[in-house]
């Protein structure tokens, strides 16, 4: 049965983290009377315990839900969850194609933030109806109709009917269920044209295969089309489609125009489904594929290495399944004098590379130390080759490098004018190149700078966000590559080079990142029965030093009145610090150190 | 019965209440009135009873007692009596057992102090801290030097032949010098010195007025930092140790403990019995036990705890109600007896016998722990005495306790 299309709503909700998007996601499934209160987990779009605990969506998701509205129709809602980071910015810029329309949640009291300006824009560009929700009224700070002007006045759409809800206490959320089926327009698309379908997500599941998640622009697809990714060429037989439950996939005959919803068939990679492709029907293809699509291809690169080393396997294995899900990690495996034997990984970003890490912790209970992130440079040598090194350790001699290339990315930055000084020195200070300010109205600008990547990818953004109190967002695409003075950069610890601190540095900038991170290491690495000299250097010249003292006598404390399990707590604190350490030379060097190093604030 | 061979057991009494709250104290204490007191030892007198009903005390022989605060000598000789009159109904008590008082000085009176020995109290604890007035006034004591001395006198009076002298190490604004006059001002007491010191370093502890004043300074020092501010500086607090302890010894004082010195047969037998495994039991809040394998804490809360004491009254189930206040049960398993066995064991400078593990633990130490012992012995920081076959902290492994105790974690 063909759904009536006039009756589809097809939308997302955006806003800024804290804000209540999953919240009130969670309501909109409630109230539409999909599950019980009892089901209800209390956040049902999150459902990664890591989402959870980080408080932001990683992936996105989708789910169908049933509304009957005043005017006595049923709606079918497919509410498409979008992640919240610009290492995700092309996920969400997918996920936002396959909605005709979102919803704007805005804190009562917090107001409108940057995240909350640059998805909001985002949505617009793609021709989305974006309708705002005041959230958290209840709260005794809440000033909703300050709150409205500033969406007026900023964004400039429409607030004066926005819901005012508390999506906490479940307030005013039928109002928000009306509005969309009021303001959200209905898919369009001809079920009779031939298959266009977006992708926007996939998942890998160990008995259907890959899960493509995708929007059906044109055409219909059923059980048994054959079809294929456009950007790929593979071609498969589907399986079965369907569309999506709270929290579980509901098979159907067909999907066509207008829905959203899955298609599985038997495939095998998510590398064959990327986000953004076409889906089309292999015998009845559509002319074109639709606008939008990207080959991504990462854009840091780290070590990663098992604490344990008898773990490799392990880590090998976690990293396979990892990759089963997420086409855009990739890995190789290599060596460290100091961390033994691990993989050089590839990410979307430092975001993407902390989640791969705390998901292969978490998930797959694996400890890991990871080593500087870093970017790809090409590295010209003397006798006519380019290599592209991921890896420092493996800079050839000084002496047979002709010249080195960085990758350069343009940078967009949306700040509110006042920041604007604060933003253009951090800029100069990370070697950004001025390209130009175009004012979006008296309040805001945009800034255009060209910025090294390398010099974007440790703590960038929360410098942006301190030093324009939040105010700012930020988004980058790779330019290409060029020619720089670049340098490797050792830290010795004990005069002990330490390979897996390495890393590559512009010459002007050595110094003060050498100092820098030496300092962060005396913080980071424990007293030791002895003295230790921490050092940084290029080539054979120390530039900077540091030095941890021996270790701190204990004082007498007094163990009073047989409390024993104070004792023992203090001595398992102390244990658990020592377990964390890896042992380089005769020094024991906390495993956090090696990634912390890279965070060096900026004051 | 005779001949029975009970196990000895250790009893602690918390006295919650003191003149005035110093600041630095981080011990459940503090001011109340007479009628607050009263309550709380009539609730003591409840715990002690049921107690008695509860654990199998017929298998047991207290060997020491100790009333520790808090100021325990602001309670009337008459209530320290009525404790120590309960505790003999219900427990065997050795002949000779060992019964401490801590004492503040200002809060004694020869009458006061007669009372306590009448009373069986034949050990007095004084927390002396420092002889220099202006580190008293610092730390919020509420005495003098010349208000110590009095008390000191008032004691040998009385007739206690076995008093302790508390002293404290890395006070805001102390030096080497002012402490070397603490430790001198104590070995020449008169008629007689104490039979035992104890010096400890002040810890800054979270929540007391000490941690907001100090705190940073104190964070400086544990990062190695030169300007540690009032509070002296690493190595100064190193040297007062390292003074104490040659002090002490030349004027006859044997250190037994990481932070205890006596006169020979002046050992604190309550003391040791935490460092050796002895059962004790705790009344009163805050109070810790360790007793049939399992070590838990009564809560800090005076009100909850008097309230639940009252019921004992009128119900009989003592076991309901004292679980009612007993918070953080742990059961010590073989695993983690072993672990005290190395942990406290080391705080005793005789060290860990080898002989004593193997018959507690039917196996031996080298096997548990032979790793560990061999790396500390190589770093220098334990050394194994071939005589008595015992391992000990090395001066240099005392400097650095918790690191190598940390190690006999399993």
């Amino acid at each position: 049965m063909a759904a009536d299309q006039s009756k589809i709503r097809n939308f997302c909700i955006i806003a800024h983290i804290d804000h209540g998007k999953s919240t009130l996601a969670d309501r909109i499934i409630e109230k539409t009377g999909l599950l019980t209160s009892r089901e209800m987990q209390s956040q049902v779009l999150d459902n990664m315990e890591l989402e959870r605990e980080r408080g932001i969506t990683i992936k996105s998701q989708a789910v169908r839900t049933v509304y009957r509205a005043e005017d006595g129709e049923e709606y079918i809602f497919n509410l498409i969850d979008t992640p919240g980071h610009v290492d995700f910015n092309y996920e969400v810029s997918r996920s936002l194609a396959a909605c005709d329309g979102a919803v704007l949640v805005v804190d009562a009291a917090q107001g409108i933030e940057a995240q909350t300006m640059a998805n909001v824009y985002l949505a617009l560009d793609h021709g989305l109806e974006v309708f705002p929700v005041i959230n958290k009224i209840d709260l005794p700070s809440a000033e909703p109709q300050r709150v409205i002007d500033e969406i007026e006045d900023i964004i400039g759409i429409e607030a004066q009917d926005a819901p005012q809800i508390s999506a906490k206490s479940g307030i005013n959320i039928e109002e928000v269920l009306e509005q969309i089926v009021k303001k959200i327009p209905a898919p369009s698309g001809d079920p009779e044209a031939p298959l266009q379908a977006l992708i926007f997500d996939s998942v890998y599941d160990s008995y259907k295969g890959v899960i493509v998640f995708c929007r059906i622009k044109e055409g219909t697809v059923k059980k048994g089309t054959r079809i294929r990714f456009m950007a790929t060429g593979a071609e498969f037989e589907t399986v079965e489609i369907g569309y999506f439950g709270a929290g579980q996939f509901i098979p159907c005959d067909e999907l066509s125009a207008g829905m959203v919803g899955y298609v599985t068939a038997s495939i095998k990679n998510v590398r064959d489904t990327r986000v953004g492709d076409t889906v089309t029907d292999a015998e009845r293809p559509c002319a074109e594929p639709l606008p939008g699509y990207k080959k991504v291809t990462p854009m840091v690169y780290c070590g990663l290495y098992p604490a344990d080393g008898a773990k490799y396997n392990d880590l090998r294995d976690a990293l396979e399944k990892l990759q089963l899900n997420d086409a855009s990690l990739q890995f190789e495996p290599e060596t460290s004098i100091a961390l033994g034997f691990g993989y050089r990984c590839g990410f979307l970003g430092l975001l993407h590379l902390e989640i791969i890490q705390e998901r292969l912790e978490r998930e797959y209970n694996l400890d890991l130390v990871t080593t500087a992130p870093g970017v790809v440079y090409k590295v010209y040598k003397t006798n006519g080759e380019m290599m592209e090194l991921t890896n420092p350790s493996n800079l050839p001699d000084p002496a047979e490098i002709e010249y080195m290339e960085e990758p350069v990315v343009k940078a967009e930055i949306m700040v509110t004018t006042e920041f604007i000084g604060a933003i253009m020195g951090l800029c100069q200070e990370r070697r950004g190149v001025y390209m130009g300010t175009e004012y979006m109205e008296d309040t805001r600008a945009l800034l255009r700078y060209e910025l090294p990547l390398n010099e974007i990818i440790y703590d960038f953004f929360d410098a942006l966000k301190s030093r324009s109190r939040g105010y700012a967002s930020f988004d980058y695409e790779l330019k290409g590559y060029e020619k720089s003075e670049l340098v490797k950069l050792d830290i010795l610890i004990n005069k002990e080079q330490v390979d897996a601190l390495s890393f590559i540095v512009h010459a002007d900038t050595a110094y003060e990142r050498g100092r820098r991170m030496c300092e962060k290491l005396k913080e980071e690495i424990p007293r030791h029965l002895f003295e230790i000299p921490i050092q940084a250097a290029i080539g054979n010249r120390i530039i900077a030093r540091e030095t941890v003292k021996a270790m701190r006598k204990d004082v007498l404390a007094k163990c009073y009145g047989g409390d024993i399990s104070r004792k023992r707590k203090l001595l398992e604190k102390q244990k658990e610090g020592k377990k964390r350490m890896r042992q380089v030379g005769n020094v024991e060097i906390p495993q956090k150190a090696f990634m912390s190093v890279l965070k060096l604030d900026d004051k | 019965m005779s001949g029975v061979r009970r196990t000895p057991l250790e009893l602690y009494v918390h006295v919650p209440f003191c003149i005035r709250k110093c600041a630095y104290c981080d011990f459940v204490s503090g001011p109340a009135d007479a009628e607050e007191m009263a309550g709380y030892v009539k609730a003591l007198l409840s715990e002690i009873q049921a107690a008695g009903r509860m654990e199998k005390v017929s298998g047991y022989e207290v060997v020491s007692v100790f009333f520790g605060g808090g100021t325990p000598s602001i309670l009337k000789a008459s209530d320290v009596e009525r404790v120590l009159k309960s505790i003999r109904m219900v427990f065997f008590m050795e002949e000779g057992a060992e019964i401490t008082l801590e004492a503040n000085p200002g809060t004694l009176t020869p009458e006061k102090l007669t009372a306590y020995r009448r009373a069986g109290i034949n050990r007095l604890s004084l927390g002396l801290q420092s002889s220099d007035d202006r580190e008293l006034a610092l730390l919020g004591r509420i005495h003098t030097f010349d208000v110590f001395l009095e008390s000191y006198r008032m004691v040998r009076d009385a007739g206690f032949s076995n008093v302790n002298v508390d002293l404290m190490a890395a006070l805001p604004g102390q030096t080497e010098v002012s402490f070397r006059k603490s430790l001198e001002a104590v070995a020449e007491l008169e008629p007689v010195p104490p039979e035992h010191v104890s010096v400890y370093s002040l810890i800054i502890e979270e929540g007391t007025p000490f941690y907001a004043a100090y705190h940073e300074q104190a964070e400086a020092r544990a990062a190695g930092e030169a300007d540690t501010g009032l509070l002296p500086s690493e190595e100064a607090e190193r040297n007062m140790y390292y003074m104490a302890r040659s002090f002490l010894k030349e004027r006859g004082y044997d250190r037994y403990e990481i932070s205890n010195f006596s006169r020979a047969g002046y050992e604190c037998r309550h003391n040791i019995g935490y460092w050796t495994g002895v059962s004790y039991l705790g009344f009163g809040i805050s109070a810790s036990s360790y007793i049939e394998g399992k070590r838990f804490i009564n809560g800090e809360d005076r009100k909850a705890y008097v309230e639940a004491m009252g019921e004992l009254e009128e119900k009989r189930n003592s076991g309901a109600v004292l679980r009612k206040v007993r918070r953080e049960e742990e059961i010590v398993t073989k695993d983690r007896a072993m672990e005290e066995f190395m942990f406290l064991g080391l705080r005793m400078m005789c060290g860990v016998s080898e002989k004593r593990f193997a018959e507690r633990f039917g196996v031996s130490m080298e096997e548990i722990y032979g790793p560990v012992l061999e790396k500390m012995a190589r770093d220098g920081l334990m050394v194994r005495d071939g005589i008595r076959s015992a391992w000990k902290l090395t001066e240099a492994g005392i400097d650095v306790s918790n690191y190598v105790l940390a190690d006999f974690l399993l």
